[in-house]
């Protein structure tokens, strides 16, 4: 039994959601080797060799895995398979690896498994299913376990205490000319990263604006948080896409949420019921957001969020 | 001009609260309201467009499922769609479907109908899996414009924005390519009344996998499905103003502050200064 790993970087370095993704694999048990694919990924590498516990790591660097697309990224993981024939290849569940799993299950006559929230043996996996309102309990039966893991249900494998030895991906002709990265506009932010914040605070259509998300920014510096929205939110063009959160946006489970002028959809819940302690703010007493809020406050978020500000 | 294949497949309504049977085979679906998937209404949408541009020929809607798949098929059609092809899914083979068998579906269709751009919703509200784009491109070995935010025809292929997790991402791809839609492609319309009734009369096709020569063998046995845990079912304390030593004497017109009569758990506390006394006791500040 042996698990790929495929690691998520920006080249400068590891994103951390795949040491959540290490630490599923090591949960499945069994040699892990760690695939890190890009233009110059040698930090990157660097830092995942010093993870306890993994056998080798893979590196492939070249211009044609520029913006990691999956078209590129596919061959080079089917490569690697080819060679080292391993029972499991994990990617973390983000835009990142949801794009290019499936891509290579299919060339593997694979059903990969999406997300999952849990292992209960190389082949049983837990996830969820309608939007976290049922939790499904699944066999894997193909030969080859092709999954994306969702990052907060694993704890993050610390970079520390090992000495992976670092060798060469197998080498290939993995250009194409079907798809040509452009560009990338990211949101620049000096706040935490969303998926690894401590703290969140997050905004709805209770804002009324994207201008008044400057309230939800003051609060955020004063408790490190990241800030986040309901897709109302983000339909609305109040914040970018990426600030998501919910079924189809980014999964968080921080130890304290802040919903303000959220009226908890059942889709945003699914995103952020796992958070320890969730603090709701919202002017309707009626909204579902209190049936999960460990402390609600019924308020005029314009005035409410001011004061809560001024007084932390 | 393009010829669209676009997927669509049937699930139980958005807004439906969902209940997990006791045997936990797996969820109830009998007398439950269904709808086409949301994002599938707005890959038809974002294919019914690009007809109306004048960049697609002909949109063609695809659905595998039981037969309670043609009324999704027949919503496509309502919404613009030329035609239809069920591919008939039901009972024990319907239960075991993944997307892999999907995509195997799809991509034969592709080839046999001669498309050029197959467009289906990124993910279903149902399994969320994600998957069913991303395998049909492999399978067909076209490009993936997955979670698109904006689709554009230019010379040579179509230029992509996708929603990736720190922002936005463009790519140009080749046609012909497998595009997924993510939720802010489009609004999708609302089938007309006159629609809904010239779409009875668009042509639907029936065909089964064993037709397409698609093996349904079930790839995962389900263990069980469950209830979420109740992760929220915390040490409820029922606090009052008075608990708190807040006086709410003048007692016109509560609107505000007094608990919803019915609340799983947490408790509501009557001003900031409780709120910042209870994240202070909590450690969080």
């Amino acid at each position: 039994q042996s698990t790929l790993v495929l690691a998520e970087h920006n080249n400068e370095g590891l994103l951390p959601v795949t040491q959540n993704a290490l630490s599923a694999a090591k949960k499945i048990g069994g040699d892990i080797s760690v695939l890190v694919a890009g233009t110059k990924c040698g930090p990157a590498a660097e830092q995942i060799s010093k993870a306890s516990g993994v056998s080798k790591i893979l590196v492939a660097e070249s211009d044609v895995f520029k913006g990691f697309t999956a078209e590129t990224l596919a061959p080079l993981i089917l490569a690697t398979q080819k060679q080292f024939s391993f029972t499991h290849i994990l990617a973390p569940a983000t835009a990142f690896g949801k794009a290019i799993l499936p891509r290579v299950a299919a060339k593997l006559d694979v059903s990969p498994i999406t997300d999952i929230i849990g292992v209960k043996d190389a082949n049983t996996f837990v996830r969820t299913i309608y939007a976290g309102n049922a939790i499904l309990t699944l066999e894997a039966k193909d030969p080859i376990k092709v999954v994306t893991v969702r990052g907060t249900a694993f704890p993050p494998e610390p970079l520390e205490g090992g000495s992976a030895a670092v060798e060469k991906a197998p080498e290939g002709d993995y250009k194409t000319d079907l798809v040509e990265w452009v560009s990338q506009e990211l949101t620049k932010s000096d706040r935490p990263e969303l998926t690894s914040a401590k703290n969140i605070v997050s905004g709805g259509r209770g804002l009324k604006s994207g201008d008044n998300f400057k309230l939800l920014y003051d609060l955020a510096d004063k408790l490190n948080a990241a800030v986040g929205a309901s897709r109302a939110a983000v339909d609305a063009g109040f914040v970018p896409n990426d600030l998501q959160i919910g079924q189809t946006g980014k999964i968080v489970a921080p130890n304290l949420y802040i919903a303000v002028g959220i009226s908890g959809a059942i889709q945003h819940l699914a995103g952020m019921k796992d958070s320890k302690t969730i603090v709701a703010i919202n002017k309707d007493p009626e909204a579902p957001i209190f049936q999960v809020a460990d402390y609600g406050l019924v308020a005029d978020l314009f005035k409410a969020v001011p004061e809560l500000t001024s007084k932390l | 001009m393009s010829r669209v294949l676009v997927g669509v497949k049937r699930v139980i309504d958005y807004a439906v609260k969902i209940r997990v049977k006791p045997d936990k085979s797996g969820v109830v679906t009998d007398g439950v309201k269904h709808s086409m998937n949301p994002f599938d209404e707005i890959a038809v949408e974002e294919a019914v467009r690009m007809k109306e541009k004048k960049l697609a020929s002909e949109v063609i809607a695809v659905s595998c499922g039981p037969a309670q798949s043609q009324e999704t098929l027949r919503t496509a059609l309502a919404m613009g769609a030329d035609r239809a092809i069920h591919v008939e899914v039901a009972g024990a083979e319907y239960e075991t479907m993944q997307p892999i068998h999907v995509a195997k579906i799809l991509a034969k269709l592709s080839k046999d109908e001669k498309a050029d751009i197959v467009i289906v919703g990124k993910q279903a509200i149902d399994d969320d899996s994600n998957q069913t784009a991303q395998m049909t491109a492999a399978l067909l070995d076209w490009p993936q414009g997955t979670f698109a935010s904006k689709v554009e025809k230019t010379d040579a292929g179509l230029t992509v924005t996708r929603e990736i997790d720190g922002g936005l991402e463009t790519i140009k791809t080749k046609v012909p390519v497998v595009i997924s839609a993510d939720l802010r492609l489009n609004e999708p319309r609302y089938a007309t009344l006159p629609n809904i009734m010239k779409a009875k009369k668009k042509p639907l096709k029936k065909l089964t996998a064993k037709d397409l020569g698609v093996d349904l063998a079930p790839r995962i046995k389900v263990i069980n499905v469950e209830d979420p845990p109740k992760a929220k079912k915390k040490p409820l304390k029922k606090l009052t103003a008075k608990d708190l030593g807040v006086d709410l004497a003048p007692r016109i017109k509560v609107i505000s502050v007094e608990d919803p009569p019915v609340r799983q758990a947490g408790s509501i506390v009557p001003d900031v200064d409780t709120l910042v006394a209870k994240l202070k006791e909590g450690g969080h500040v």
